[in-house]
């Protein structure tokens, strides 16, 4: 038996130790859930850890791998962002306004994970509603990074990066509106994956911005991230947007060298406002993929710098049609004793939102209003494919894209909270991916001042299996990956 | 652009949010600045360009066949609701 503690291990070890009966995976699942919940004053990572449901869960696992009726994730335990609807289980989106809400359905991304074998070990917390990042949005306060708990894990996928970089669980979804999958797995060391828009199914995950928003994955290496996908991804005709493609084996595509592999560095990703020691690590990074027999190409995405003002009409404006559904009639908040039914609307939505979901339903409505329609939202949705084009383009003359994921590493709690627009720039680096649709991911690359930086890799619509190749292939020569905070071993 | 509190107050009705007195100043601030970073668009030259509403071009909406797919299960759905009476949601009297 290996001396390795179980926590330590990936996704892709631990279902072959479960495979081969080296532990149980009621064993496993009772580890991590002690974990769980030892971390749980610390770092504030979940909002329901469901213990009882996941060892039921477990031990029926056990029963599959017993009986050899097990697939390759049977018994592997993960953790959910509070974004995806699960049945039986609260799903809270990080709000107040859905404290109180118990699903009756299951997302498609959970449906399929539990197909596949996975035990749910509960729910991470989240920005509310993803709209935040630095998890401080949430009405069940902060997350914490795992590396300095003065500093924040980034956001919207905070609680779920921080599971993963303190090895609470192996892996676990999120979701990616404009780098709320990538900045976290920046700012806590580990990897992260936003696929094609379209890739996976959007049914049942807690709409913020419909075309923008895609459901993925953060582990601890490419490995981890390839397995978990292959399981979520696919055609489902509940989600009008997803694509009728076959999911390609991501596993087995890992083993394509970066030799050839032709890399365009954005120009515009490093400005002034880059921070000097984050940019030494990322030139470190490419100099490693040099020596693997990549080539290093210049590239500019000229359009690229108006992604942060294009984001910020076209995600308000969005979010604030989806966020009228809650209504404090049919489910969620309801005010105390409404005059009428205006006051009722009114005030269970004023009580029920935080700041910022108030601040982006008012910006989205004020950019859709008559007389203001034209000026803001259908420029930016012009601008919008001005800067998908610029994508369209490079990728002409490049296989990937490579540049940081955050500008900054992990700042500390507190820092942009009084200022939106200096938190929204965060994402600088990150929204392009979003507007235009493409996949990216982001896998750590070196520490600044002991805290974690991130390298961004975007490619074409559906590239997933040539981003995950390119990220295996700097983790066999690299180790950052493998990196855990010293207090969470 | 600037904003000021009648503003915020009127754009608060139309999303129908209750603000709290001491909101709306902050509102009426960072709502300003986010109008003014958004302004950068203007810089864009866009006469002649498309504007994109979906990120994959070229999709079309699904169709399907019209049949029933799904089972009543507005029982189960209404135990989420703050208040429910006879199957039906309760509401403040709208009709005097």
């Amino acid at each position: 038996m290996s001396a390795a503690p179980l926590h330590s291990r990936g996704l892709a070890a631990l279902a072959s130790g479960l495979a081969q009966r080296e532990f149980s995976s009621v064993e496993l699942t009772r580890h991590l859930l002690g974990r769980l919940e030892a971390a749980q004053p610390q770092l504030n990572a979940m909002v329901s850890i469901t213990g009882e449901a996941a060892l039921a869960a477990a031990a029926r696992a056990d029963g599959a791998i017993a009986s050899g009726r097990a697939g390759p994730l049977t018994g592997v335990p993960i953790v959910h962002k509070d974004i995806f609807c699960t049945e039986g289980v609260r799903t809270t989106c990080g709000s107040r306004m859905l404290d109180n809400f118990v699903s009756p359905y299951d997302a498609t991304v959970v449906a399929n994970l539990k197909a596949a074998g996975t035990v749910m070990l509960g729910k991470a917390n989240m920005d509310e509603f993803a709209m935040g990042s630095s998890n401080e949005t949430s009405w069940f306060g902060p997350v914490k990074n795992p590396w300095n708990t003065a500093m924040v894990p980034g956001g919207s996928s905070g609680g779920s990066a921080a599971v993963v970089a303190a090895r609470l669980a192996p892996a676990a979804t999120a979701t990616d509106t404009g780098g709320s999958i990538r900045q976290p797995a920046a700012l806590t060391g580990i990897t992260g994956l936003k696929p094609t828009y379209g890739r996976v199914s959007r049914y049942g995950m807690i709409a913020f911005a419909s075309s923008l928003d895609q459901a993925g994955v953060l582990a601890a290496s490419a490995e981890d991230c390839a397995l978990l996908l292959g399981a979520m991804a696919g055609f489902d005709p509940r989600d009008s947007t997803s694509v009728d493609q076959p999911v390609p084996d991501y596993a087995a595509a890992l083993a394509t060298p970066a030799k050839g592999l032709r890399i365009g560095l954005v120009k515009e990703f490093f400005d002034q406002g880059l921070d000097a020691e984050n940019e030494r690590q990322l030139r470190a990074a490419f100099a490693v993929y040099e020596k693997l027999g990549a080539t290093l190409v210049d590239v500019s995405l000229p359009n690229v710098g108006l992604s942060v003002p294009t984001y910020y009409v076209v995600a308000p404006a969005e979010c604030s049609s989806n966020l009228a559904r809650f209504d404090g009639v049919r489910f969620g908040h309801r005010c105390d004793q409404p005059r009428d039914l205006l006051d009722l609307y009114k005030r269970s939505r004023g009580e029920g939102f935080g700041a910022e979901v108030k601040r982006r339903i008012m910006t989205g409505t004020y950019v859709l209003s008559a007389g203001y329609y034209d000026a803001y939202y259908l420029k930016a949705q012009r601008v919008r494919q001005l800067i998908s084009a610029d994508f369209v383009r490079a990728f002409e003359h490049v296989d990937v894209l490579a540049g940081p994921t955050s500008p900054t590493p992990a700042f500390p709690l507190g820092a942009k909270t009084s200022d939106p627009i200096t938190m929204y720039l965060n994402d600088i680096y990150t929204i392009g991916a979003n507007l235009a649709g493409v996949p990216a991911l982001s896998i750590p690359c070196g520490f600044v001042h002991d805290l974690p930086v991130g390298l961004q890799l975007v490619g074409p619509h559906f590239s997933e299996a040539k981003l995950l190749a390119a990220a295996h292939a700097f983790q066999q020569e690299t180790d950052w990956h493998a990196r855990v905070p010293a207090v969470w071993q | 652009m600037s904003l000021n509190r009648s503003d915020i107050e009127n754009i608060a009705h139309l999303a129908r949010l209750s603000l709290r007195e001491d909101e709306v100043a902050g509102y009426v601030e960072t709502l300003g600045n986010i109008l003014a970073m958004v302004g950068q668009l203007d810089r864009a030259e866009t006469g002649g360009i498309e504007p994109m509403a979906h990120p994959l071009a070229g999709l079309t909406q699904r169709l399907r066949v019209d049949e029933a797919t799904e089972n009543d299960r507005h029982a189960l759905y209404q135990q989420n609701a703050p208040q429910v009476e006879s199957g039906l949601y309760v509401v403040p009297k709208v009709i005097e």
